[in-house]
């Protein structure tokens, strides 16, 4: 009962509305304004756009330098400072040419609005005009272009050869990672031997794979130049590292790289932030299906002692060490190899047994 | 004669020769309003079913919004429309809310902004601008649009179906759109999403075909390119930007169907989803990015050329002044139309393509702002010291200006590789694009209604309610869209249903909110243009032949056209199209059909010795003026 006096009320409304403004329309044929080249409105229109630039102007410097601190991300890489700076000064160029236009439009607008009497300037071309403002954004976006070359091109380059290695690969809606592990060298994979243990389809018939472990977290040394190889195994994903600055698509069928250079720890920043809770984090930046939003993976950095305590912990833990079932996919000529690289040697026991059980 | 008795001599001087357009009368209502031939009448078509898609667009993006301002909303009331994809506790699911994100998307761009843009203004303004009866083909014409209906009845139909409308982004990049197993926007709302679109091709091409022969054989006698009037200028640059660049989407989608499914390899390799490894291996989702984009990037241009062309005419006409320039708006125009060719990958700078190709295209990518930059000076130069009759389309013009100038200049942060590596699909693009693109293309269309409204409809809309359509939504769309550069600096990721999860985007919710509100104000302003627009067609006041006393050819047809438009010979051309406020002149314009030997009191000194060949040119018709 209420809605339907409710949608009466409404029609009613509408039906009001609609009257009084074809009454206005008719009062207006009827006192001959549409006859009026131009009308009062033209002088109310000139001065809102005055109103207009006053109050947004006005508004974007108070709220660009008063939120400063909440749009601008905390950042700790070394790219990540090559990065600010020619992000800043691209924004102190526009942003000058975004008023410097936005006036001239705005108070053209105003100042040249229609009056009786007035003829417009006949001003078809000029040539010498043109050609200015044809060359100095030319030059300007030269010189923008330069400094976009020398980051691009540094962050881009080969990592260093001492840097440390790590295999980052996206899935819906995961990461799984790997460190090389001992030897430094990442053993090979095949999407094939994927399955819900061996995430990243590592391949064990590469000697190089039986070392490598997968921790729980990504760690990083501050101060050390860090590579992640990328993969995706079932769509795209895009490994975003907001902080540091860096992004890069991971993608089936096609490994991607990335590098950087970390130049603060965890706990540093959160000195720094005064915020005890602080992690750097990852996110997928690129859309990948329903749980899209919800790929956040913590990154830790840590002084280069620490990082070296925390991998000599780490390497213990290998792969094949925690799920030894996976021996069998080891070829038979590798296995005591296998058994070494991977740390089962210690207790060689336990290891035959493993093997035992298998077959 | 004088210029005062322009619109007489012009229109109605012919008018005892025998009527072209006898048959018109006896139209049926089918051959007049549905399967009809007529360009002004296809023309108008694209208008409406433009309209109707941006209500379907804007509104899912107020339903998405409202997801992304209020986080723990209760979509609950809602679930007469969208059913399932509310769950029992009212939260949105968030498959259905990428699957909004992207209709969202394919609607704006491509059935909006292309279709309702150039395919209303191109075909109601080429051959009343150029002097022509109609477009070289009407059948072709008219199969254009009713290809575009077709493929919107497929579009809409698939926004009903169980497993919902595609999901994967309007770009749709394989993996995910070609699997099934991905995501349910992949099944049967991603084949419908690639037929529509098939079918969406097929009809911009054949529209593109007849715009582009319209405008080079059709011609009025004078008409040369360099009289032309911009707006045609833009069109046909537009449509030849759409002859190059939609097939090359049509073979992206082609071979996209073929990857679902026929089980080919083009895009997939190396996928182990749902369990089990798929035998796709060799191909390369990259190869679809370069492919898609190969388009898309011409795209937006083909979404904001005809808006260069509209404001152009627009803004001179009402700052009753001479559009700076003309002719390096035609050189920037052609600039433009051919690096927008060679600047695609700058969408794919963190794609994993090999970084020089980067470099190579940051480098054309930012070449291309410069005949961008020169267009806005003389936009500023073309009213400075003008005489500003602010119209609504004179409004939506300025605005035009101003909000392509916010948009484009982001576009520099985001064309450097080395900038881009950070705000790669994040706010910030939305920021831009939303800007130079949609709010842009938008503020032209809207100049372009307001403006030739009373030549479609023999009536006027109403000023006040334009100027308070015009104001609601210049104010609302920076209210909008200005935030979220902030949120993209910060770094917040898109198409993110939800950013409750990460601490680095837990902030800004305030202005999150603030976003929704202004979107949902903004939006629901546009009812005061739905309603003028309706109203105004069979209420509004009666037009005149030439309401704002513009130069070009259409304003000297009669108030509502009739089939081949004009009653008699179609007028010749002598001058260019902005004759404004020329010095001597009696009157503030001078059309582009009165030839030179009529105003002898402004003319300059070269124009002068054109009075002769004038004469040789054609003869029958300066004698038939100077008789009055």
């Amino acid at each position: 009962m209420f809605g339907i006096l409710l949608a009466l009320g409404a029609v009613v409304l509408i039906a009001v509305l609609l009257l009084i403004f074809r009454i206005y329309s008719l009062v207006n044929v009827a006192r001959g304004t549409d006859k009026v080249r131009v009308s009062k409105s033209n002088k109310v229109n000139a001065i809102l756009f005055l109103v207009f630039l006053v109050v947004f102007g006005g508004w974007f410097f108070y709220y660009s330098f008063s939120a400063y601190e909440s749009y601008q991300l905390p950042f700790a890489s070394e790219h990540a400072d090559d990065y600010e700076s020619i992000f800043w000064a691209t924004t102190w160029i526009t942003v000058s040419v975004f008023i410097l236009t936005q006036i001239l439009l705005f108070v053209f607008s105003f100042k040249y609005q229609y009056k009786k009497g007035q003829v417009a300037t006949f001003y078809p071309d000029n040539t010498k005009l043109e050609v200015i403002w044809t060359i100095i954004p030319a030059i300007v976006l030269t010189i923008l272009v330069f400094g976009g070359f020398k980051v691009w091109n540094k962050i881009t380059d080969a990592a260093p050869e001492d840097a440390e290695v790590i295999e980052l690969l996206g899935y819906q809606f995961a990461w799984a990672f790997r460190y090389a592990g001992e030897d430094g060298q990442l053993g090979a994979f095949n999407y094939k031997l994927v399955d819900p243990t061996n995430l990243m389809g590592i391949d064990f018939a590469d000697a190089n794979a039986f070392d490598d472990f997968m921790p729980r977290e990504i760690t990083l040394p501050k101060g050390r130049p860090v590579e992640i190889k990328i993969r995706a195994r079932d769509v795209l994903h895009s490994v975003y590292l907001p902080h540091f600055r860096q992004k890069m698509d991971a993608m089936p069928g096609m490994p991607t790289r990335m590098w950087f250079i970390p130049t603060k720890t965890t706990a540093e920043m959160r000195e720094e932030l005064k915020n005890p809770d602080f992690n750097y984090e990852l996110a997928c930046a690129e859309v990948c299906g329903r749980g899209h939003f919800s790929m956040r993976l913590t990154v830790v950095v840590l002084e280069p002692e620490e990082y070296a305590k925390w991998f000599a912990e780490q390497k213990e833990q290998t792969f094949l060490k925690t799920n030894p079932e996976y021996l069998s996919f080891v070829p038979a000529e590798l296995r005591e190899l296998a058994k070494i690289k991977s740390g089962m040697e210690t207790d060689v026991k336990e290891a035959k047994s493993v093997e035992l059980s298998q077959n | 004669m004088a210029t005062i008795n322009v619109e007489k001599t012009h229109t109605g001087g012919h008018s005892d020769a025998h009527a072209h357009d006898d048959h018109a009368h006896h139209q049926s209502f089918i051959s007049k309003y549905i399967f009809t031939t007529d360009h002004k009448m296809i023309g108008k078509q694209f208008l409406v079913s433009g309209i109707f898609w941006a209500i379907i667009g804007g509104g899912l993006s107020i339903l998405f919004r409202l997801q992304l301002g209020f986080q723990d909303m209760n979509f609950a009331p809602l679930r007469w429309l969208l059913g399932d994809w509310i769950s029992s506790t009212g939260s949105l699911d968030s498959e259905f809310y990428l699957a909004m994100v992207t209709m969202h998307g394919t609607i704006m761009v491509f059935f909006v902004l292309t279709a309702g843009l150039s395919g209303t203004f191109a075909n109601y303004l080429i051959p009343l601008q150029i002097g022509a009866r109609d477009m070289a083909s009407g059948f072709m014409n008219m199969l254009s649009f009713w290809f575009f209906f077709l493929a919107s009845v497929v579009m809409f139909f698939s926004l009903f179906i169980q497993t919902g409308p595609a999901a994967g982004g309007w770009t749709s990049y394989p993996p995910l759109s070609a699997l099934p197993q991905a995501m349910s926007g992949s099944k049967l709302g991603m084949t419908l999403w690639l037929i529509s679109m098939a079918i969406f091709i097929a009809s911009q091409l054949l529209g593109g075909i007849n715009y582009i022969s319209t405008i080079i054989n059709l011609r009025t006698r004078g008409m040369s390119f360099s009289k032309m009037p911009l707006t045609v200028w833009a069109l046909l640059l537009t449509a030849i930007l759409g002859l190059l660049a939609f097939p090359v989407l049509l073979s992206a989608a082609l071979l996209l169907i073929f990857d679902r499914s026929f089980g080919t390899s083009f895009f997939l390799s190396d996928i182990y989803i749902a369990g089990e490894a798929l035998p796709h291996v060799g191909g390369s989702p990259l190869l679809f990015q370069h492919l898609f984009w190969f388009l898309g990037h011409p795209e937006v241009y083909i979404v904001i050329l005809p808006s260069f062309g509209i404001v152009s005419e627009v803004m001179a006409t009402n700052a009753r002044k001479p559009i700076f320039g003309y002719r390096a708006m035609i050189g920037s125009l052609l600039g433009i139309s051919v690096l927008s060719f060679v600047v695609w990958a700058h969408h794919m700078f963190v794609s994993g393509m090999n970084p020089f190709l980067g470099s190579v295209f940051m480098f054309l990518t930012l070449i291309i702002a410069v005949p961008s930059a020169v267009k806005v000076f003389n936009y500023l130069t073309t009213l400075w010291r003008g005489n500003l009759i602010f119209t609504t389309g004179m409004l939506f013009s300025i605005g035009f200006v101003s909000v392509f100038i916010s948009g484009g200049l982001t576009g520099i942060h985001l064309g450097n590789a080395a900038i881009d590596v950070q705000l790669h699909d994040t706010y910030f693009v939305i920021a831009h694009f939303h800007l130079v693109m949609g709010s842009a293309a938008f503020f032209g269309m809207m100049a372009g209604i307001y403006h030739w409204f009373p030549k479609m409809f023999g009536r006027m809309m109403d000023e006040k309610l334009g100027y308070a359509h015009f104001w609601a939504t210049f104010i609302g769309v920076y209210l909008v869209f200005f935030p979220l550069h902030y949120i993209g600096i910060a770094g917040f990721p898109r198409r993110y249903y939800s950013f409750t999860n990460f601490d680095a985007f837990s902030g800004f919710t305030d202005l999150n909110m603030f976003v929704t509100v202004a979107a949902i104000l903004t939006f629901s302003a546009q009812a005061i243009f739905i309603f003028n627009f309706f109203y105004s067609m069979f209420l509004g006041r009666r037009a005149s032949a030439n309401p704002w006393k513009s130069n070009t050819l259409e304003w000297t047809t009669p108030v509502e056209p009739g089939h081949g438009n004009w009653p008699g010979e179609i007028p010749t051309v002598y001058r260019w199209p902005y004759d404004y406020s020329k010095p001597g002149a009696r009157e503030d314009y001078i059309p582009q059909n009165i030839p030179y030997a009529m105003t002898p009191e402004s003319n300059l000194p070269h124009e002068n010795e054109m009075i002769d060949r004038e004469k040789d040119d054609d003869s029958i018709i300066v004698d038939d003026e100077t008789k009055h």
